[in-house]
């Protein structure tokens, strides 16, 4: 350990931009960026699982607007929803005096509430088209066994459906974590708000980029390192047989 | 035949005259051309009609009076100004040129002669003292990222303040306007162009000095520009500015243009 930090410490005795300061700066960064995508994204699953039954539910009046919702979501730039949220609807009459001032003052709020929406819509998309695949002959097996519904829903096809999720709802996941970025525009300090905090005081865009770019990677890792793990676990039926 | 050789001393006198420095230095600068890109609102700009104005107009034309010498106007775009003066298209560059280090390498720059100030400022409501650093502890401030505000107020007030960055002025004066921040530091002529500011109507107030001072945080100012040759000249210029700045002459312009101060 001593060894590690006397290397540290010479490593970084070179240069004017990498001090202790500014490397406290990324710390914060890399804190929050980490806080507001797993939050949407816990938050978000929890919404989205529900929805994307509803969203296959043969009565209109439950699956359009859903529809409608992921439509939105996923057809507009998260940047113009975090736009909305966060500077659009401050100026509705009044918003300061009610309980959701207290929600909306912080840039984090918003942030977070854009960003779950956001994560939703898709993961509800991806859930549906998972349940959606279902085989057949499990639904029909499942029928035969006398399952209710609710039942069946919850034995056989959820996590059937979770299985073949995983996949894509493992890129949902990095693409949270890529479009986090945005998040300095509401004055977030979040990794790349750091970065450009660095940028801005140093004027060494390569430097404060090149770095914060190599940490986005290490967290890109190991969310794919964790998928990739929960993938073998769980699809290990699927892997060729010898 | 003595009428002839009368002229020819008179004419040699006057060629030697012309070669002696201080001779060469009143005949040379008789007449200044000033170069000003156009237009550069309150600086320098055209009236409807049509007539050369601003303050920096203003201000050269009396430097010019106080050196009783001719100033005539040229009108440059900014990409070229340096380089025409170095061809002598004009002999002075009046043009709020911030003076830079890399600009000092090719030019002489007189002493600064303006620059804008920030200031604080909070809504009406609000009694908050700046100079009372321990009373800010938990106040948020919006800045615009990356500005010489943005290093001030980091700098400053970074260990008390919560600093909020923002990509341009005008996100800060929304989240101003929403409350969602207590105070701003602003490059004061971008915050009165955006909001009204101490007066009868205005939700906002001014609760500091114009600042403009330390030279680290906010440059040097902005200085007349001449080629590096013409040292005397760039000395009349600032005898005849430091003595516009005594006398009254530099603030009756200045009032003319700002409702705040520029005079370094």
């Amino acid at each position: 350990m001593e060894q590690l930090s006397a290397w540290f410490t010479e490593l970084l005795a070179d240069n004017s931009i990498f001090t202790a300061r500014t490397l406290g700066y990324y710390g914060e960064g890399l804190v929050t960026t980490v806080q507001l995508v797993f939050l949407s994204l816990v938050i978000g699953l929890v919404i989205a699982v529900p929805l994307s039954i509803a969203r296959g539910s043969k009565r209109k009046w439950i699956k359009m607007p859903i529809f409608f919702y992921t439509y939105v979501f996923r057809g507009t730039p998260l940047l113009i929803q975090l736009y909305i949220i966060y500077y659009g609807v401050v100026f509705i009459e009044g918003i300061q005096d009610t309980w959701l001032w207290v929600i909306l003052e912080e840039p984090f709020y918003p942030a977070l509430i854009a960003f779950t929406l956001n994560t939703v819509a898709y993961t509800t998309e991806i859930f549906h088209g998972a349940i959606k695949a279902t085989s057949k002959g499990e639904i029909e097996a499942a029928r035969a066994y006398g399952m209710s519904k609710s039942l069946m829903m919850r034995r056989i096809i959820l996590p059937s459906a979770f299985r073949r999720a995983l996949p894509a709802y493992g890129n949902e996941v990095i693409f949270m974590l890529h479009a986090s970025a945005i998040a300095s525009v509401v004055t977030i300090m979040d990794l790349t708000g750091a970065a450009r905090l660095v940028y801005a005081r140093f004027y060494a865009p390569f430097d404060a980029f090149l770095f914060v770019a190599a940490l986005y990677l290490c967290l890109t890792f190991a969310i794919l390192y964790l998928f990739r793990y929960l993938e073998r676990r769980m699809l290990a039926h699927l892997k060729p047989q010898s | 035949m003595q009428a002839s050789r009368l002229f020819f001393t008179a004419g040699l006198l006057a060629i030697s005259a012309s070669l002696l420095p201080g001779q060469a230095f009143a005949r040379d600068y008789d007449e200044v051309r000033l170069a000003v890109d156009v237009p550069y609102e309150p600086f320098e700009y055209r009236t409807p009609e049509g007539e050369l104005t601003g303050f920096e107009i203003d201000l050269g034309n009396a430097v010019c009076a106080e050196l009783d010498i001719q100033c005539t106007w040229v009108e440059q775009a900014w990409d070229g100004i340096i380089p025409g003066l170095m061809a002598r298209k004009y002999d002075a560059i009046m043009s709020s040129m911030a003076i830079t280090e890399e600009r000092a390498q090719q030019v002489l720059f007189s002493e600064p002669y303006y620059t804008t100030p920030s200031a604080w400022i909070t809504s009406k409501g609000r009694d908050i003292d700046i100079s009372d650093k321990e009373s800010l502890e938990g106040l948020t401030v919006g800045v615009q990222r990356a500005t010489l505000q943005d290093n001030y107020v980091t700098d400053l007030y970074g260990d008390v303040l919560e600093i909020r960055r923002y990509a341009s002025a005008d996100d800060v004066i929304t989240d101003m306007e929403t409350g969602r921040l207590d105070l701003t530091f602003m490059d004061y002529p971008i915050a009165e162009a955006a909001i009204d500011i101490d007066t009868e109507e205005s939700e906002f107030k001014r609760i500091s000095d114009f600042i403009k001072e330390p030279e680290k945080y906010f440059g040097k100012g902005v200085g007349v520009a001449f080629r590096k040759r013409d040292k005397e000249l760039a000395g009349m210029f600032n005898e005849a500015l430091a003595t516009l700045k005594e006398n009254g002459t530099y603030d009756e312009i200045m009032k003319e243009y700002f409702s705040y101060d520029v005079k370094l």
